[in-house]
């Protein structure tokens, strides 16, 4: 395993995580492409080195030769993280179609809480001094 | 026998195609989809008689022999889960079919729907922890379309959580199969069983606990349950049932069939434990504060989730089986329960418990239904919970895990709290909101809800009390099924040969 294509896996991987703890969604979704690209390429490095194509014929009995599965998971987990981003993607459109912003909405727990919070603060404000 | 194995998976695709080319004739969709589904059950069936009588079966795909190509093995365990996964299905479609606008205006549902039952029959199936992610896929990505179907804003908000985490834990799966096949060059699970076990222990847990994280995700365990209660409640009332019954449970059966397969271990599993204790408590303490039928359903499911986790954390044939029965009795209940609240908001319009009331009054069978399900899934005797449950708990004396137990029970007490919370706010009661009270005395056809509907909640209300009254023939084939989980030499020689 060569140590530049370890560094690149480790890379992609952290700015993904970043991109995917901001709050607006377009950045969510590149985090996340990203993320799906570094494991991707994780299942590329752990095949270990690059050698004659596994075709019988190919190569002979003293060639080292690529190890083929890896590269056939990879290639299936590209066209599902592809299907799923593009599906991800036709979803933001329509959220920004219906709310105008790209941002992350509150969910109904945090938006209760918030609301607690805040008739909380009202009371305590017009209490009796 | 091999195509008894290849048809739960075949047979939907196949069906999934011709209702998209008739997607113009919603007859011929329906009879299409039923009909698929209808074999579908017929051949879990047989599949679960063939295993009773032979044990483990496989058929190894494109007849490449084991570690080389893709495997499906189905034990004792998957036959089980197929099978009531399957009724399930089949009932909740039939559910859908009677529900106004739910396949009239989306002919895109018939199809989904098909594809999503496909996944998941692959991933009770599958015998190769790569195809287990494809099977994820297949099923996700149809549950990313059944659960934004109809487009309102709250769905598109909460399927945007549902998505961004699920594709999340997919990406984390596939960094996982690259670890597991850096260290051991194999995918293939019976094989994994034979490799994993020569490498050192530090590697042995890394792996099994990034993997547990990654099914976590998809169970809905804590600390990584949050996404659930926020995203289900939000779909058409039948999708969230069928999510409710099955999406998770696919999650904890990898989790089961990876740490007994793969990461085997003869003494209770601290780790898992804890996290059950803490799911099932503080899933049951989210539903206690929620005030609408769905919500309240929903943070119970991750509450149950957590009994079924510690029947595995006790990594003892009792515990794992009752583990497999609790999850054979959740499945049809916890989708019962959806069905029902489903009935009550066709005829209302309204879900949250302020707003209505007095429901035994106007629809006894729907109270009633409801009551059924609802005492099995608080575990009262003679209910199927109770067996469940009882089979658990007995585990943990046996094991000596006490905390543990006194905490499962307190849960259970708290689930039929929570239970009568609903019971007395929609069932019993007035109406307390006048405008709803209203609309439903002027206009009696609201209060009829269509004959399928009523037909589809009634059946798998009467699947949960069969399972009450079989309980003794299922709980033995459920202890074969742990006894085959947790000795696999018969699910590797029969792949591996």
């Amino acid at each position: 395993m060569s140590f530049f294509s370890a560094l690149i896996v480790a890379v992609l991987f952290s700015v993904g995580v970043y991109l995917l703890l901001q709050r607006t969604l377009s950045r969510i979704i590149l985090g996340l492409a990203l993320m799906a690209h570094s494991a991707n390429l994780l299942l590329m490095v752990v095949g270990g080195r690059a050698g004659k194509a596994p075709i019988v014929g190919a190569f002979g009995p003293e060639d080292s030769v690529a190890d083929p599965l890896p590269q056939a998971l990879a290639l299936t987990a590209i066209v599902i993280s592809f299907g799923v981003i593009a599906f991800l993607l036709a979803v933001a459109y329509r959220s920004w179609v219906l709310t105008q912003d790209d941002e992350v909405e509150d969910d109904l727990e945090d938006a209760r809480i918030a609301q607690l919070g805040e008739a909380e603060m009202r009371r305590w404000w017009s209490r009796p001094k | 026998m091999s195509v008894l194995l290849v048809l739960p998976i075949i047979l939907p695709l196949l069906a999934a195609a011709l209702a998209i080319v008739a997607s113009h004739h919603r007859t011929l969709q329906r009879i299409v989809a039923v009909g698929a589904l209808i074999a579908v059950a017929v051949d879990s069936a047989f599949l679960l008689a063939v295993v009773e009588r032979d044990g483990v079966q496989s058929v190894q795909m494109g007849a490449w022999p084991a570690p080389l190509g893709i495997t499906l093995v189905v034990d004792m365990f998957s036959a089980l889960m197929l099978v009531i996964s399957m009724v399930t299905v089949l009932s909740v479609l039939i559910y859908a079919i009677g529900q106004p606008g739910v396949d009239q205006d989306q002919p895109v549902f018939h199809p989904v729907y098909l594809v999503m039952t496909a996944g998941v029959a692959l991933s009770f199936t599958t015998g190769d922890l790569f195809n287990l992610f494809v099977a994820y896929e297949i099923t996700l990505a149809a549950s990313y379309v059944l659960i934004t179907l109809g487009g309102r804003r709250e769905q598109i908000r909460s399927g945007m959580t549902y998505i961004i985490i699920n594709l999340l834990a997919s990406t984390l799966f596939v960094v996982g199969i690259a670890w597991v096949y850096a260290a051991t060059g194999t995918v293939n699970m019976a094989d994994l069983a034979v490799k994993i076990a020569q490498l050192p222990s530090g590697t042995q847990t890394a792996l099994s606990m990034f993997l547990l994280v990654v099914f976590g995700i998809k169970a809905a365990i804590f600390p990584l349950f949050f996404w659930l209660p926020d995203s289900y409640p939000t779909a058409r009332m039948p999708v969230t049932a069928v999510f409710a019954g099955l999406l998770t449970k696919v999650g904890v059966y990898s989790i089961i069939r990876t740490q007994t397969l793969l990461f085997p271990q003869n003494r209770p599993s601290t780790i898992l434990l804890v996290c059950a204790g803490l799911t099932m408590a503080i899933g049951v303490l989210g539903a206690i504060a929620q005030n609408d039928m769905k919500r309240i359903l929903s943070f119970h499911i991750v509450s149950q989730i957590g009994y079924m986790i510690l029947g595995l954390g006790l990594f003892s044939v009792a515990g794992v089986a009752g583990t497999v029965f609790f999850i054979f009795h959740q499945i049809p209940v916890k989708t019962a329960l959806f069905l029902a609240t489903g009935l009550v908001e066709q005829s209302t319009g309204s879900t949250a418990l302020s707003k209505v009331g007095g429901m035994i009054r106007r629809t006894p069978l729907v109270a009633g239904l409801f009551l059924l399900a609802a005492l099995s899934l608080a575990g009262i005797p003679p209910f199927s919970g109770f067996v469940g449950k009882l089979g658990i708990i007995q585990a943990g004396f046996g094991a000596g895990e006490y905390a543990i137990v006194g905490v499962s029970l307190v849960v259970s007490l708290l689930t039929l709290f929570s239970m009568i919370k609903i019971w007395n706010g929609v069932f019993l009661g007035t109406p307390e909101d006048p405008t709803l009270r209203l609309a439903s005395a002027t206009s009696e056809e609201r209060l009829s809800t269509p004959v399928l509907m009523r037909g589809a909640t009634v059946a798998l209300v009467g699947v949960t009390l069969a399972i009450a009254l079989f309980a003794g023939t299922l709980f033995d084939l459920s202890e074969r099924a742990a006894q085959g989980l947790l000795d696999p030499s018969a699910y590797i020689q029969q792949v591996l040969g």
